[in-house]
């Protein structure tokens, strides 16, 4: 599989999920794990570009495709992405948690509709679950996104 | 001073690495550590008749398995962290169980390999025998005390307090109306979406334990550790990294695993980590929220309420690790914002075969406005009355404070409102709330609370300035999401006068600042803010002291602005910060600069020794605060809600809140903490409701039952402010962390009572129990 756009060979465990293969065998650890059974969001990865639960797939399901994590999105040394950028001026997250997930949601909504009307907005982030902003922030933050990727 | 940074919207700093997937939470260091799984109990109560480990160590990749009888402290009950006289009969577990259990989910033994797949698999192979034991569930149940959770505990009743202001029966006499009420208020579960985890590592070579902690108090951790390994407490640290949103529980001291992380740690000689999964979060770490209330309350024609009697059963779970502070606050928290010339309240703290209770956001004050604000709107409808009204006869008036409500707080005084406006906060809610949307079974809610905030002991902070002029600053609280890093340094550059962007603030971090209390009952900007203020005004008069002989003038002419220490009116006579932080320090700094002025060459040197008396090196401080009482923050919130009366499903049409929590330190962050607030409080009105059955067994212990809102669930909220300062603080701050949930059972019971014309008397709600109580 490849993560980030780099080749990496497959776990030895066929039991690894993916999201521990993510954090623990690679490192990637900005990929969160918050319930384990699918329902939070935390876990999200871009597979082929689209939003999938890391946490409800074997690592060797991936095999053959790219994954994309939060800490694929910008150079460590560069700007933030879009959609990073809007989070952070619309104070889009607090604990920090869940945000990687909600970030790679986003970034597959706005892949989708890069200019979501509300409705969109809020079906696009319903799948991802936040305890700390009750959204009003992230819905701000998804429409600030799309204004500065379309720039 | 050119920028004022204190109440500017100031974009957090400590984004960018969360943002970037950057951030450290336990669960992501991992420094090669062996991991960890425990065998808890499926029953709610039962005797363990036997155990045995023996296949569990046989699994390959197993490097220990531990019972209680592994355990040096196996035999020692858990601290009780705040006892009290009234608590009579504490009572905590042992780290684990090894003869009864008395809630699913009790640890009972602990398996460590070399990865957590091995560690699980493992632990369904420890074998436990249990021999089932009655299970007490409900409230009432305990009260009715036909079983025992404790058999050394009559009645179940741990502890028992009654406190009366004025006289109630008398008054009730006397009363034009009297009213019996009862209320009941089931479990919660503040579910921080990052659970619980503990890494630990011993270094024998330097004998130092370093433990990182996912919890909302790493000083007190530190203290306890070091007393239960024979330590002194410079040989533990304690760092609280990343935390993912706490709320309360992940403050216990001690949970089992935060004992025996470290314990496998020293014995096994390898870091050991343990990370807890969601199913176990449910049952293993503390909830709140359950209680019975039977009010009588005595009111006069026009709906003044003239007495108040409260009885109430408080749901402690099977131990109280935490005392009884949860229902010394909801006692002291139903008065709220109105007078109540007589006032009674008794309550008992009792037993059940359930997890545990400890402070979740709100802490007992939910179902104290709960009781009060329903009280109120049965009064109202009695009288044919305008909720509204009422409510406005019954408030106490701005020239009333400081105000003696004259019942115990968890602080050990008495409760002394310091400041507010209440009439305020409810003319600007329905100000704000406009007319009633058009429609069928559209209610109006609306509540008012009070908050005690920034409660004691202390909390303290170091300033330090660098050579190169930034400024670093520590205090010993963590932050699990209220942007420390970004407010503290907000407070201290407004004393430095330097850019927010050139302080750097560490918080729970035990090797950065090792006193402290933690995170809980909205005290951080209070007590922690500020001890930051201090601590940074001392380094400013400490730069003002230094800088004062370099540029010959007096230290009382000097002012901080700019990242510099000049002569008012005088702007260009001034010397860099940083070059004072060198002048600080009799010595050269070999880089960095300025050591031609620090220099006993220089131009004129100071008369005697370099360090005069009472002088210390460094530009640095260490500042404590210690609040006199607490700050009482104050609210109202209001709310349309829709209730479809087919299917139940509930509607918030619009949802306001006026807030009072003191002068804001920012504006962006408050805004988050309120909007999470209210969001959380929402939850806790109508999906979030702990299903135990009569077994004692959680049945929605998952997120695909335990319905937390998404953000289809919880409308847009819309904030408005009233400052009134504390009085007691420095800063005149008040905490502004639980505010959002407090109302919200009590606007979401009122809103949907009068939508549907059912009395409701009781959270959580949900869809299914509307359609029960309009059967």
């Amino acid at each position: 599989m490849r993560v980030n756009g780099v080749a990496h060979p497959p776990p030895q465990d066929p039991r690894r999920l993916l999201s521990d293969h993510l954090r623990h065998d690679l490192g990637l650890t900005g990929t969160h794990v918050g319930c384990e059974h699918g329902v939070c969001g935390c876990c999200t990865v871009l597979l082929d570009g689209a939003a999938v639960r890391s946490c409800l797939m074997l690592a060797v399901q991936a095999e053959g495709h790219e994954v994309t994590t939060v800490e694929g999105l910008a150079r460590d040394d560069g700007p933030l992405h879009a959609v990073q950028q809007a989070f952070h001026e619309c104070h889009g997250l607090q604990c920090g948690f869940c945000t990687p997930g909600f970030v790679m949601s986003v970034v597959g909504l706005l892949a989708q509709h890069p200019n979501p009307t509300a409705q969109e907005i809020e079906e696009g982030i319903a799948g991802n679950l936040c305890r700390c902003t009750g959204y009003a922030s992230i819905r701000r933050a998804v429409a600030r996104a799309a204004e500065l990727s379309a720039q | 001073m050119t920028t004022r940074w204190f109440g500017a919207p100031v974009q957090r700093v400590e984004d960018d690495r969360l943002l970037r997937g950057h951030g450290r939470f336990t669960d992501d260091i991992d420094g090669g550590a062996l991991e960890c799984c425990f065998v808890r109990s499926p029953y709610a109560h039962a005797r363990i008749t036997s155990i045995d480990v023996a296949a569990a160590r046989e699994v390959r990749g197993v490097v220990a398995v531990y019972t209680a009888a592994d355990l040096p402290f196996g035999g020692v009950d858990l601290p009780l962290l705040i006892p009290h006289p009234n608590l009579t009969h504490g009572r905590t577990q042992r780290c684990l169980a090894s003869e009864v259990v008395r809630y699913a989910g009790e640890a009972v033994a602990f398996v460590v390999a070399e990865s957590r797949y091995v560690a699980e698999d493992a632990a369904e192979l420890v074998h436990v025998e249990y021999e089932a034991l009655p299970v007490v569930i409900t409230p009432e149940a305990a009260a009715r005390a036909e079983n025992l959770v404790h058999d050394d505990v009559p009645g179940n009743v741990a502890a028992e307090m009654l406190q009366e202001v004025g006289d109630v029966a008398a008054a009730l006499a006397v009363a034009p109306h009297r009213k019996t009420l009862h209320f009941r208020y089931e479990r919660g579960a503040a579910s921080p979406m990052e659970g619980r985890a503990v890494w630990a590592r011993w270094s024998e070579a330097e004998r130092k334990l370093t433990v990182y902690d996912s919890t909302q108090s790493p000083t007190s951790i530190r203290g306890g550790l070091a007393v239960l390994f024979g330590l002194p407490e410079s040989s533990v640290e304690v760092i609280a990294p990343d935390v993912g949103g706490g709320f309360g529980p992940k403050i216990m001291l001690f949970y089992p695993d935060e004992l025996l992380v470290p314990f496998a740690a020293m014995q096994l000689g390898r870091p050991v980590k343990w990370t807890e999964d969601r199913q176990e979060h449910f049952t293993a770490v503390n909830q709140e929220r359950g209680q019975v209330h039977e009010v009588e309350v005595g009111f006069d024609d026009e709906g003044r309420v003239l007495a108040l009697g409260d009885d109430f059963i408080h749901d402690g779970g099977a131990y109280t690790p935490y005392g009884i502070i949860l229902p010394i606050i909801t006692a002291a928290q139903v008065p709220g914002p109105y007078r109540i010339p007589s006032y009674r309240v008794r309550f008992r703290d009792v037993y059940t075969n359930a997890t545990p209770t400890s402070p979740y956001r709100g802490a007992g004050r939910p179902h104290a406005c709960f009781v009060m604000e329903r009280t109120l709107d049965a009064i109202a409808a009695e009288l044919s009355l305008d909720r509204v009204e009422v409510r406005r006869r019954n408030l106490i008036q701005p020239d009333q404070f400081p105000y003696d409500v004259g019942v115990a707080w968890q602080d050990g005084n008495t409760v002394v409102y310091d400041s507010g406006n209440y009439p305020e906060l409810l003319d600007r809610a329905l100000e704000k709330l406009g007319p009633r949307p058009p429609g069928d079974h559209v209610g109006m809610g609306l509540a008012i609370y009070v908050e005690g905030t920034g409660v004691g002991p202390y909390e303290g902070a170091h300033v330090q300035v660098l050579v190169s002029g930034k400024v670093i600053a520590a205090t010993g609280i963590p932050s699990q999401g209220q942007a420390h890093a970004t407010v503290w340094a907000q407070v201290v550059a407004d004393e430095l006068g330097v850019d927010v962007k050139d302080v750097e603030v560490t918080s729970g971090d035990t090797r950065r600042f090792s006193w402290g209390v933690g995170t809980f009952a909205s005290r951080g900007a209070v007590t922690a803010g500020n001890a930051m203020h201090i601590a940074a005004r001392m380094v400013a008069t400490k730069a003002k002291h230094i800088a004062a002989d370099h540029l010959e003038a007096n230290a009382d002419d000097l002012e901080l602005v700019d990242g510099r220490v000049r002569v008012k009116g005088s702007p260009d006579r001034g010397i860099p910060l940083g070059a004072v932080a060198v002048l600080s320090n009799p010595v050269r700094y070999a880089f960095g600069g300025g050591t031609e002025a620090a220099t006993q060459f220089a131009g004129k040197p100071r008369p005697g020794p370099p360090l005069q008396d009472g002088e210390q090196p460094g530009l640095e401080a260490t500042g404590y605060y210690s609040p006199p009482g607490s700050t009482w923050a104050s609210g109202c919130h209001a709310a349309y809600v829709r209730v479809d009366p087919k299917t139940f499903r509930l509607e918030i049409l619009k949802y306001v809140v006026v807030h009072d929590c003191g002068r804001v330190i920012n504006p962006l962050v408050l805004q988050g903490q309120i909007e999470g607030g209210v969001a959380q409080g929402i939850g806790g009105a109508f999906y979030e409701r702990l299903a135990y059955d009569a077994d004692g067994q959680l049945r929605n212990a998952s997120f695909m039952e335990f319905l937390i809102p998404y953000a289809t669930e919880i409308p847009p909220i819309e904030i408005d402010h009233i400052e009134t300062p504390s009085p007691l603080n420095p800063l005149g701050v008040k905490g502004a962390g639980e505010a959002g949930v407090i109302p919200v059972g009590a606007v979401i019971a009122s809103a949907i009572d009068e939508a549907l014309g059912i009395p409701i008397t009781e959270m959580p709600l949900s869809p299914l129990r509307l359609f029960e109580l309009t059967r």
